[in-house]
């Protein structure tokens, strides 16, 4: 049995565990869907009416619905690596799992891996849907639109580690987090209008984020056609302190909750 | 001289100022099936986590199967195991499923042959395609039991293994467990209530109270050496005396 080091294998059955519940419910993997298809709907309508009333739509069509998908893979990116993470709490699985060889790291990987489908599966029939009813294809900003996907993804998992290491610190009492702390950063990401909107204060904040400069990019792509390549660089350096700190408050959580005999208790 | 399964020094363990296990020390030799007895609160749960790395103790040190747990515990792991009626397998997998991924987790090669070997051998193939959650408490616990023999342990730890199971298949998980142990040699190690149970299957088996090993011995001799009948009787004559007035063993 193979047991030192790294498993790609053990990697692969935690996902595995995680596709087999998502296939378990139906009306879950119709919310993954749901909710980005809804918000393109209501804000492609939106771009439709304020592309004959504002100049800042008339600009380009699709900076509003970009803006939003694109802040749903940095949502859902969080939401679905601590979904993941919430299922083995309300199963209380966490004790059957630890005895096996399966490291931290390794289902840390899992979660990540589930959380890259889970954004997949819910924002493709989204901007795919795009297409037909808007004339908008989210994919026509070509390559920056893979390094946005990826920024604001990483971002998303830097959040949703530190989530999950408060939920094994504190218990599920916690859980009510998961679904609400991404949208406390919303208003200074700039996601739906220029950082230079913000006070100046707040745009110092506005600038320690990953998402700010992808919103900035984003809107330099639509407008300009120009990639800023020192704002993806600025980006990536601040996700990788970031996910450096989440994977540290993760793994520092794991580490204590088997100090307080926590991986037993953990549960509903 | 004999071949150890498990051996513990000045194990401690305190919780925010509860001293759930003080100082505890045995050993249990290979191929034996050995009980931690005691009431709510004696320290045999908590004994049984830090002998499986979920819980990190206080102060001593644990060897299982020849390696230090506490610092190499990714070595002894794969060839351990654990059934508690108490840490059910996910609801919504079906039996072969959850199955499925534990064999995955343990790297086991040929895990169909393996899943429907154990099915046969537990009776549990009718429901391998149930969801986990539909399961009675006996069905539950066999295949609580046929996850913790994925692996082929050689040291099973079991936690109240037939609680809330009827007479009839509590004594059907007995045989099974005797015949397990007689078949590869393994070690089982449990914590448990139940008095009848230990006296059948242990020959060794350790009085806990409050976090302390205060007897110890194979269940003939500790009914004998308390003027008891049973070993029912003798728990509840330790349990009925302070600590102070019974003689710790370690």
């Amino acid at each position: 049995m193979k047991s030192r080091g790294f498993s790609a294998g053990r990697v692969w059955a935690m996902l595995l565990r995680y596709l087999y519940i998502l296939r378990s419910s139906w009306p879950r993997t119709l919310e993954l869907t749901y909710w980005p298809t809804l918000q393109m709907l209501i804000w492609g309508f939106m771009s439709q009416f304020l592309y004959a009333n504002s100049s800042y739509v008339f600009r380009a069509f699709g900076v509003l619905l970009a803006a939003v998908m694109l802040w749903d893979v940095l949502f859902r990116g969080q939401l679905g690596l601590t979904m993941s993470f919430l299922e083995e709490m309300w199963a209380r699985n966490l004790g059957h799992l630890f005895v096996t060889p399966l490291r931290p790291y390794e289902w840390v990987l899992s979660l990540l891996s589930m959380s890259l489908i889970r954004v997949l599966l819910g924002m493709l029939p989204a901007a795919l849907l795009a297409i037909p009813l808007y004339h908008y294809s989210i994919f026509s900003m070509g390559l920056p639109l893979v390094a946005f996907f990826a920024v604001l993804l990483v971002m998303g998992w830097a959040l949703g580690m530190a989530i999950c290491g408060l939920i094994l610190r504190q218990g599920l009492g916690a859980e009510g987090l998961a679904w609400t702390i991404v949208f406390t950063i919303s208003p200074i990401s700039a996601v739906y209008y220029p950082v230079s909107i913000l006070p100046d204060w707040l745009q110092h904040a506005a600038w320690a984020l990953p998402s700010t400069y992808v919103f900035e990019g984003m809107r330099a792509v639509l407008f300009t056609g120009t990639f800023r390549a020192d704002y993806l660089f600025a980006a990536a350096a601040l996700d990788l302190v970031y996910v450096t700190l989440g994977a540290a408050a993760f793994l520092f959580a794991f580490h204590d909750a088997r100090r307080r005999g926590a991986l037993l208790q953990m549960g509903e | 001289m004999v071949e150890l399964a498990v051996k513990v020094e000045n194990l401690v363990k305190h919780y925010s100022g509860t001293v759930a296990v003080d100082g505890i020390s045995f050993a249990v030799g290979r191929g034996v099936t050995a009980a931690l007895l005691g009431g709510n609160g004696a320290g045999k749960t908590t004994t049984l986590s830090i002998l499986l790395g979920l819980l990190l103790p206080t102060a001593g040190e644990v060897q299982v199967l020849g390696e230090d747990m506490l610092r190499h515990r990714y070595r002894v792991l794969p060839r351990m195991n654990f059934s508690s009626p108490f840490v059910d397998l996910p609801h919504r997998l079906t039996v072969r499923q959850n199955l499925l991924i534990y064999a995955r987790l343990y790297g086991l090669p040929r895990r169909g042959e393996r899943i429907e070997r154990l099915a046969d051998d537990l009776q549990i193939g009718e429901f391998l395609e149930r969801p986990a959650g539909k399961l009675s408490a006996g069905q539950k616990t066999r295949v609580a039991l046929a996850k913790a023999l994925l692996n082929e342990p050689e040291l099973l730890l079991l936690d109240e293994p037939t609680a809330s199971l009827d007479p009839d298949t509590g004594d059907w998980v007995r045989s099974y467990l005797e015949d397990y142990r007689a078949r590869t040699g393994a070690t089982i190690l449990m914590a448990s209530h139940n008095m009848g149970e230990v006296e059948r299957l242990c020959s060794d088996v350790m009085m806990m109270k409050a976090g302390h090993i205060v007897d110890r011995g194979s269940p003939e001799a500790l009914i004998h050496r308390y003027g008891r009948t049973n070993l029912e009787e003798v728990f509840l004559h330790i349990a009925r005396r302070s600590r102070t007035e019974l003689e710790p063993v370690s």
